[in-house]
């Protein structure tokens, strides 16, 4: 065991361990995406989330997991990961297959696990935000104190769906919290050239929505961020608008093949220092939190794992053709043929 | 079983009542329909009665308000919205079909969404060309809504109830032209009819007239014309486009071999193109002639009420499509 520090830790030995895997199970996971579609086995739009990972790991860890709700656009894998869902049905969805936790209906970008509060997985962009204000109304309907997580990307905020949403979240005092993760790109266009003000976090403020700009890459950040807003929403009954800044290692979605059409490689390896797996590991060797022996099985732990998930995934069949008709409508068939 | 005769709106408004008081779940959502009393006065007294957290008047932000509907939905609420106009619906599409639509199957079945967008649909009286769209057959046209056109105010009572209890998103359209039409309405709070099931309105042997919604009441007009030259009509009042009960249309036209389909809106690529496609397909040998119809002008509403007026199919439209069958 290695001597721990003498200052005191963001986070428990225990906690610390559970990011680093999180972060580290997210990055083997998404990896994994990228190589079945290469393979031919998940078609498509695919969205990873790599480079983002601490946003979600630290926003997660600070909720109710399974009581407060959760929903994202289409770049979803990381959110029924974290809240425990199935990795094999989650993988199993992302290629289509009859075993996947939307039964090969929806793909990688429409994740969901009702039994867990997630919500998904959208891929119309900002559509989904007056969903998550819904969410956010239902537990107020019902005198319930939970709270509702809607993330979105920079290119979301733009939405005029958003702003009307924004606007009925704090006229009916929603407890919802928007989080608005700037990687900077929609898709490939800069947000210089999509956000006439690039200060995203002030879309709150016309709405009278308590609003703030955060780190998205340093997971202890987060995390402590996460935390005291979650607890303040959860309290206060409001809602809340958090511009979280992190990066996308990646391309848009999978078939984005030519990235100097909208940022050049030393951008990505600049930002590439602020690997949020990277920092953890800096922070942990720091306070010896782990021996690198700990860490080193922690990772090959987690390439097995994504391994494995990715073997019993590709084991499961593709949906039956008859399924096609199922669950149109709760009651009823639709019209059969062609 | 006892019964009330009152307008097509109040039997709205008493569906509403009833199902609000019966499930706590339930609750309304829209444009002035709480303090305002509703533009078209639907939904006029609930908000006293039954106070802000089960009528709750929105901003005029239709794809917001119909969107948070849906989440509050996909949670088992059974919101009910209504479009100030169904023409207002358009802004709201994007959450209509994008979403609502496709949650149940994108979920595998995981989710499910019992909404009920409600409202008025077609022309009313000189709302000219933004405000008197025929949108159900755009509806109608998506898998996973369910879209009804109720024409007589038992109808309308029944099938809200149902559209409300259902856990499917429904369309449920109100022709603003029959908001004050009268009829005998059942008062059992829990009187329902199923979606799926179109009525004989008028039973004849001649000819089927098949209609939905308002242009059930010109049918109903045009067959009474009709009897006085020696034709004996039969009307079907579709009344649920999706799903759409062809078994009651195809035995009407089995019977009377000649059929010609009447709706409001646009003639061109309109619901009642459907509807005469099915007949077409499956009825051919039964027929005596070509499948009629009667459709809206393929233009914008225009204001005048002259114009207006030739846009909207009437009876003497209907005369001369049954004559031109031969």
């Amino acid at each position: 065991m290695a001597k721990q520090a003498n200052v005191k830790l963001a986070a428990s030995p225990a906690q610390l361990e559970q990011f680093y895997r999180e972060m580290l199970q997210i990055r083997r996971f998404e990896e994994k995406c990228n190589q079945v579609y290469r393979a031919g086995k998940a078609g498509g739009y695919l969205h990873v989330y790599i480079g983002m990972e601490a946003t979600a790991v630290g926003w997660l860890d600070a909720i109710r997991k399974g009581y407060d709700y959760i929903i994202a656009a289409y770049r979803d894998h990381a959110f029924p990961l974290l809240l425990g869902s199935d990795p094999v049905a989650t993988m199993a969805e992302i290629m289509g297959r009859k075993g996947g936790m939307s039964a090969g209906k929806g793909g990688s970008m429409h994740l969901y696990d009702y039994e867990r509060g997630f919500f998904g997985g959208w891929g119309i962009v900002g559509g989904h935000t007056p969903l998550g204000a819904g969410l956010a109304f239902a537990a107020k309907y019902r005198g319930e104190d939970r709270i509702t997580l809607c993330f979105l990307g920079d290119g979301a905020a733009n939405a005029g769906v958003f702003f009307e949403t924004l606007n009925m979240a704090g006229l009916w005092d929603l407890p919802v919290i928007f989080i608005i993760e700037n990687n900077e790109f929609a898709m490939g266009t800069r947000i210089e050239y999509h956000a006439a003000d690039t200060e995203l976090w002030k879309r709150g403020l016309p709405f009278g929505i308590e609003s703030e700009r955060l780190d998205g890459m340093d997971v202890l950040k987060v995390r402590e961020d996460a935390k005291r807003i979650v607890d303040w929403v959860r309290k206060n009954q409001r809602p809340y608008v958090v511009e979280v800044m992190n990066y996308r290692f990646a391309g848009h979605g999978a078939a984005d093949n030519d990235q100097s059409l909208y940022r050049t490689q030393e951008e990505v390896e600049k930002a590439k220092q602020r690997d949020p797996i990277a920092l953890l590991e800096a922070y942990i060797r720091a306070n010896n939190v782990m021996t690198e022996e700990k860490m080193e099985a922690i990772q090959a732990e987690c390439e097995d794992w994504a391994e494995r998930v990715t073997e019993e995934a590709d084991a499961s069949p593709h949906p039956d053709p008859a399924e096609v008709y199922d669950h149109v409508y709760t009651d009823l068939m639709p019209e059969e043929g062609h | 079983m006892s019964a009330t005769t009152m307008t097509y709106r109040d039997a709205v408004r008493q569906s509403l009542i009833d199902e609000i008081e019966r499930d706590g779940d339930v609750f309304l959502m829209g444009e002035d329909i709480g303090r305002y009393q509703g533009t078209f006065r639907v939904t006029q007294g609930l908000f006293d009665r039954f106070k802000e957290t089960r009528v709750l008047d929105t901003p005029i932000s239709e794809p917001g308000i119909v969107g948070i509907a849906i989440g509050a939905a996909m949670t088992g609420l059974r919101p009910v919205v209504e479009m100030m106009t169904m023409s207002f619906s358009i802004l709201a599409l994007d959450q209509i079909i994008n979403h609502a639509a496709k949650i149940h199957y994108m979920t595998g079945g995981q989710i499910s969404v019992p909404l009920v967008v409600r409202g008025p649909g077609g022309a009313a009286n000189q709302l000219s060309a933004q405000h008197s769209h025929s949108l159900e057959g755009w509806y109608a046209h998506c898998p996973g809504l369910k879209v009804v056109a109720p024409s007589t105010p038992a109808d309308a009572r029944g099938m809200l109830k149902t559209a409300i209890r259902d856990d499917n998103p429904v369309i449920f359209t109100e022709n603003p032209g029959l908001y004050a039409i009268k009829g005998e309405v059942p008062d059992d709070p829990d009187f329902t009819l199923p979606f799926g099931k179109a009525a004989i309105a008028r039973e004849g042997s001649d000819v089927s007239l098949i209609a939905y919604s308002r242009m059930t009441h010109v049918c109903l007009h045009a067959a009474e014309l009709l009897e006085k030259d020696g034709v004996s009509a039969e009307v079907v009042d579709v009344r649920s486009l999706l799903p759409l009960d062809t078994e009651t249309i195809f035995a009407s036209v089995r019977k009377t071999n000649r059929a010609v389909v009447v709706y409001e809106d646009w003639k061109s690529g309109g619901f009642g193109a459907e509807i005469a496609s099915r007949i077409g397909e499956d009825c051919f040998d039964d027929l005596d002639a070509p499948v009629g119809r009667v459709g809206g002008l393929n233009v914008p509403m225009p204001y005048s009420r002259v114009l207006e007026l030739e846009c909207i199919p009437n009876e003497q439209n209907v005369l001369d499509a049954v004559r031109r069958l031969g």
